[in-house]
């Protein structure tokens, strides 16, 4: 089985941060737009350098995604920076008329997502957000696994002419996509190859899902680990060749698993090839404050909770 | 172009017949706020605005508009038709199926003059002021102009939206309120007394201006080029425009009873009486 080597761990949200940093040098249409939350987002390269172009708008995140489809009208590439929380549930009305049905080309950025973030709690712990956007006709959802994914993909979407969710985190996770791997929004990553099980998996569960894989392996099971960073549009093809080889699936997310990949993954299966399937993903619950680490275990979303699951559904088939 | 005054209300009074024939067609609209807002829309159109009707959704180097309440969408479309933006017969297809003119304005099916979908309300605003903000980086300096119902500012976006415009000088901004005192469930006093709309514009530090006559056609011009002049100082600015909902067809006048209601047969041909054909019916 192929291995990966973390590179020392670093926080999605500063991908995010070195991307839209690299994108205020390269691509004068960039704009940022952030509700007061600058240092968190990592925001504050490109603030620093490009005054002219960020945009503090205050503790009002509707105003936010507003003046951010209002830019899109003279040419302006909105980048729009605040946590997951805010950038979805709290402005969805605003993103579904002035951004997903207008049509306007808006990067809605939010980091902080899941469960991960920690000790605020569940007020901040959105776990509906993959779903609550997926659900947007023309929004493209993207959940990336470690930071040099994330800043490939923050310089990716730029490019991409539409709405985009782009979904990242707060805790420190493993760094170990290559550093000059290009992202191509849609095209999944198979990571390992194997026989017995297919490990979809997205965000920094990714890593998880290799540790699980290592862990299977030990015990004779050979399992195809791929990355879905890209939730909507999701790379069917990649997901239907793998399980028409390996015949079960285990879907991994940090998310709710009502709206969540699994769901859109078991849509696939259900429309094409069904197969057994156990998902890895809160189950329709709030999350609460504790350490990334502890809450990890405690809500199964670690690479111990995917290995079970694994051995679980091969059993299913 | 300039018109004599006959001109634009002869204008004035065959958007008033179109407004009435597209929401009888349908059986659903929202005739009463589009009554009261004719003259200002050819005020704007053939008057205020630059703008070109080759229509562009980046509409560099001209005045943009933006509506908010978005339900007014027969007085929008028949100003935009009738300034050449698309064939006027297309006000036939106001809210049927397959149509480019939805129940409310959108961008979806590339209706052009729209900019942005609006009708869930409030949003508006902040669209208007994201816009005047890609102005000032295109160094463009053509005006953005909005519009907004005075229901619709019970919506807490708005005063996101407010604050903001004032705290960052978008002074490149005209967003004029229809003050006509009447929502759907009845005078603004009874469902949620605003108190004093002009001076909470204030208290936010926007420029404000007012129309007193908002049906008067000459008063309306007037005014939004005493508000052209206020641009550019640092200070948004606000025109609050005083209007009769319904204006023009007098059993619609100073009631809400017509915000969301279509005329039926008799009351359309009423209607029309009242309004006599000048510029022609599509």
């Amino acid at each position: 089985m192929k291995k990966y080597t973390d590179t020392g761990k670093k926080d999605t949200r500063s991908g995010f941060g070195a991307g839209l940093a690299e994108l205020g040098k390269t691509n004068e249409n960039v704009v940022a737009l952030c509700a007061d939350l600058t240092g968190s987002l990592k925001m504050d390269e490109f603030k620093a350098n490009h005054p002219e172009r960020f945009f503090q708008v205050g503790i009002a995140e509707a105003n936010m995604i507003g003046m951010a489809a209002g830019m899109t009208i003279g040419g302006k590439i909105p980048f729009t920076g605040t946590f997951a929380n805010f950038s979805t549930g709290r402005v969805y009305d605003q993103i579904r008329q002035s951004v997903a049905y207008s049509g306007k080309n808006v990067k809605i950025c939010a980091s902080h997502a899941g469960l991960t973030l920690g000790e605020d709690g569940a007020t901040h712990q959105i776990l509906e957000d993959i779903g609550l956007m997926k659900m947007l006709p023309g929004m493209t959802v993207i959940n990336t696994c470690d930071f040099n994914q994330t800043k490939a993909a923050t310089i990716a979407i730029a490019e991409h002419d539409g709405p985009v969710y782009l979904r990242f985190g707060r805790p420190k996770v493993a760094n170990f996509t290559p550093e000059d791997q290009k992202f191509e929004i849609g095209k999944a990553v198979q990571l390992t190859e194997g026989n017995d099980v297919t490990i979809v998996a997205t965000g920094h569960l990714v890593w998880e899902a290799l540790l699980a894989a290592e862990e299977l392996e030990a015990k004779g099971i050979s399992a195809e680990v791929i990355n879905i960073h890209t939730i909507k549009p999701l790379d069917e093809e990649a997901i239907l060749a793998s399980v028409a080889k390996t015949g079960c699936i285990v879907t991994a997310e940090e998310h709710n698993f009502l709206g969540g990949l699994g769901e859109s993954v078991a849509r696939v299966l259900a429309e094409n090839k069904p197969a057994p399937q156990e998902f890895i993903a809160t189950k329709d619950t709030f999350g609460e404050s504790g350490t990334p680490a502890q809450l990890m275990e405690k809500y199964g979303l670690n690479a111990n909770a995917i290995k079970n699951a694994a051995e679980k559904v091969i059993k299913r088939k | 172009m300039p018109h004599n005054t006959q001109q634009l209300e002869d204008f004035v009074t065959q958007v008033r017949r179109d407004i009435l024939r597209q929401v009888h067609k349908v059986n659903s609209g929202h005739p009463g706020g589009s009554l009261g807002c004719a003259e200002f829309f050819v005020a704007l159109y053939q008057e205020v605005m630059e703008y070109s009707t080759d229509f562009t959704m980046d509409g560099l180097n001209e005045d943009l508009f933006f509506l908010s309440n978005g339900h007014i969408s027969p007085v929008f479309y028949s100003v935009l038709a009738r300034s050449g933006f698309f064939p006027v017969e297309e006000l036939a297809t106001f809210r049927h199926i397959d149509s480019r003119l939805q129940g409310h304005p959108t961008t979806h099916e590339g209706l052009p003059g729209v900019r942005i979908a609006s009708g869930s309300l409030g949003q508006g605003m902040s669209v208007a002021i994201g816009a005047a903000e890609a102005k000032k980086l295109n160094k463009d300096s053509h005006i953005v102009y909005s519009l907004h119902g005075d229901g619709e500012l019970q919506e807490g976006q708005n005063w996101e939206a407010i604050m903001y415009a004032a705290g960052h000088k978008v002074d490149n901004l005209i967003a004029t309120v229809d003050l006509n005192g009447q929502q759907i469930d009845g005078s603004t006093d009874d469902v949620l007394p605003m108190g004093n709309v002009k001076d909470k514009f204030l208290a936010f530090g926007w420029e404000v201006l007012e129309i007193e006559k908002g049906n008067n056609i000459v008063e309306i011009i007037k005014g939004l080029e005493e508000a052209k002049a206020l641009t550019g100082k640092g200070k948004p600015v606000c025109v609050l425009l005083k209007t009769v909902m319904g204006n023009g067809v007098d059993f619609m006048m100073h009631t809400h009873a017509w915000h969301g209601k279509a005329p039926n047969d008799e009351q359309l041909a009423t209607g029309l009486e009242q309004n006599p054909e000048t510029l022609g019916d599509y």
